[in-house]
């Protein structure tokens, strides 16, 4: 095979890393309030990784594909500077709180619009829902197979080959092109984009295409809003944090070792 | 449209506990609404699992038997869960968030045309519409929402340990036998072969000490393996656990990562060492009986959820530490 035609579908959230107190609950409207900036979901970062690897091993073209609301362009042109080469960003307000099925169905649309592609990588989960459904419905949707939880893929001739977690340790699978494959942390990091390197995609930046409701979807009745009853903050995790003093390490280290005495 | 189904897992050959715990959630909505609760166990030889499962007080096993079943193959088990969900049309279907669950529910889910909610932590029935009301963390767990969802069967997956295990109970369940319409061409992405490895259960330390993205070095690992053997001589079974960003950088492998995605634990004792504390790391160890963190950062999230608290630099402070174990021990 020569070149590959990867899309890899990412969505930007709330940093997830954020300490739990920046984080609040609206129970009236029903919102989770995040004060974090936006970032690329971890393991959708963790599938860029990976589409990279195969294009510099093999060549091809990759296309990051993210839905979303209220996006920072600035995040979705890092994935530029790390190696992608196009990007689409897919925003509506009919699209907005859509539910898993509905995001699947939406990407696919997309998807369908973009045109030919070999693989397709998706993050396992998403940092915010956690839901791990989407890379497998979109499959469904766009029937070709899908495997999920990879830590490493390879492209041999039409076939994709993956090693995937499995709770023994991991499998190894393979499927014919075009396929989907969910990505796991085990990957490996997003790799670093230098300041500099994203500094100066930033003075020229390139308009990036936005696909809305009317270039996809023909029946937005199949759309379905998540149908939220009810949003409440979590149980209170706090304990009251005694803190072991001491002028060195070893004062504290022998504090700290008494107290485990105690425990043992 | 009138059993609750659920999926039985095992784990070596047994029964897995998430199984008893999806029974026990299950018996008690199938009750709520008037209905029967039923289970299916999937495989090419389901006799022994069926047998020890039938004594749950459920009132029917369903025998799904196929030699195309053996082992487990998603896209098999998936077309086999469709074929008998076409044929008894449950009203809701419980699956564990394990990783058979994870694999098999969303593809589920697309072809009987309903919508899943994954990971749920409670469940009940709404009075007004007979519909199940799920409960699940998003935000990391930041945010608790309790959520609706159209279409039948009402299918979730649910976390370990959101039900107490079911008790055995003197009645039997009864058995039946399905043989599902498999064709082996549903079957799109081979298995080629699976390679077993040293997989660590956390689940079973008594003491886990874990490393984040404030050990600068991988060799300081080892730095943390000295200080487990000498905590071994009177804490039991100790072992050593990470965050997500030690295994990203490949330092660790992921059965010994701690939170969300990784093992969800409870051990009498967690020391965690340069974990800042995001919450999708506490969601995987908030349950420990103390926890114990040592962080140069006085004002990191760690600290508010621990028990004891040090400020110091670990590289300092765990030799020390391990010294002193050793000459008190």
């Amino acid at each position: 095979m020569k070149g590959i035609n990867i899309i890899v579908c990412a969505k930007q959230i709330p940093d997830p890393e954020v300490p739990f107190s920046n984080v609040s609950v609206d129970v009236e409207k029903k919102e989770v309030i995040v004060d974090a900036p936006n970032v690329i979901s971890p393991y959708d970062e963790n599938a860029l990784e990976a589409a990279i690897r195969i294009k510099e091993e093999m060549g091809g073209k990759i296309t990051v594909l993210s839905l979303g609301r209220k996006v920072s362009d600035t995040v979705l042109r890092k994935t530029i500077a790390a190696g992608a080469d196009a990007l689409i960003l897919i925003e509506d307000p009919a699209f907005e709180r859509l539910d898993s099925n509905s995001v699947a169905y939406v990407l696919s649309r997309a998807i369908r619009k973009i045109g030919a592609y070999d693989l397709i990588l998706t993050g396992r989960q998403a940092g915010d829902w956690d839901s791990g459904q989407v890379g497998l419905l979109l499959a469904e949707l766009l029937g070709i197979p899908s495997i999920s939880l990879a830590r490493s893929i390879k492209i041999k001739e039409d076939r994709v080959l993956v090693e995937k977690t499995v709770p023994v340790g991991y499998e190894v699978v393979e499927a014919g092109l075009p396929a989907l494959v969910t990505v796991s942390n085990e990957v490996g990091e997003l790799r670093y984009v230098s300041r500099s390197k994203m500094m100066g995609l930033l003075k020229r930046p390139t308009p990036i295409p936005k696909w809305g409701a009317k270039d996809l979807v023909d029946d937005l009745e199949r759309l379905k809003k998540i149908q939220l009853v009810e949003l409440s903050p979590p149980p209170d995790m706090r304990r009251a944090c005694l803190f072991i003093e001491g002028s060195t390490p070893q004062e504290k280290a022998d504090k700290l070792a008494s107290f485990f005495k105690e425990l043992g | 449209m009138s059993e609750l189904l659920l999926l039985v897992e095992s784990k070596e050959g047994l029964l897995d506990k998430t199984t008893l715990e999806l029974i026990r959630g299950g018996s008690e909505l199938a009750k709520d609404l008037g209905i029967d609760a039923a289970a299916v166990v999937v495989g090419n030889e389901t006799s022994p699992l069926a047998e020890s499962v039938a004594s749950y007080g459920l009132k029917k096993i369903y025998k799904l038997e196929h030699p195309l079943l053996k082992g487990f193959q998603p896209e098999a088990w998936a077309g086999a869960l469709e074929w008998l969900a076409r044929q008894i049309t449950p009203r809701i279907f419980l699956i564990s968030h394990s990783f058979v669950g994870k694999e098999v529910a969303p593809r589920l889910a697309y072809r009987l045309d309903t919508e899943l909610t994954t990971d749920c932590l409670n469940l009940r029935i709404d009075p007004q519409d007979g519909l199940l009301i799920r409960t699940k963390p998003i935000y990391g767990g930041n945010a608790i929402a309790a959520l609706k969802c159209a279409g039948l069967p009402q299918m979730v997956t649910v976390r370990k340990n959101a039900f107490e295990p079911m008790e055995k109970v003197t009645t039997k369940s009864d058995l039946v036998d399905m043989v599902p319409a498999l064709d082996e061409s549903i079957i799109k992405v081979k298995s080629l072969k699976t390679v077993k490895e040293d997989v660590v259960e956390l689940d079973k330390a008594n003491m886990v000490i874990a490393g984040g993205r404030g050990i600068v070095a991988k060799e300081d690992f080892e730095m943390l393996a000295a200080l487990a053997q000498a905590m071994s001589k009177s804490q039991g079974k100790v072992m050593i656990g990470c965050s997500r960003p030690v295994v990203d950088k490949s330092w660790m492998s992921s059965d010994r990562q701690i939170g969300l995605t990784g093992s969800i634990i409870a051990p009498d004792t967690y020391i965690a060492i340069g974990i800042s504390g995001a919450i999708q790391h506490l969601v995987g160890m908030i349950r420990s009986k103390k926890i114990i963190a040592i962080n140069t950062d006085p004002g990191c999230n760690m600290f508010k959820v621990a028990d004891v608290g040090v400020v110091e630099d670990y590289k300092a402070l765990i030799p020390a530490l391990v010294k002193k174990l050793e000459e008190s021990a």
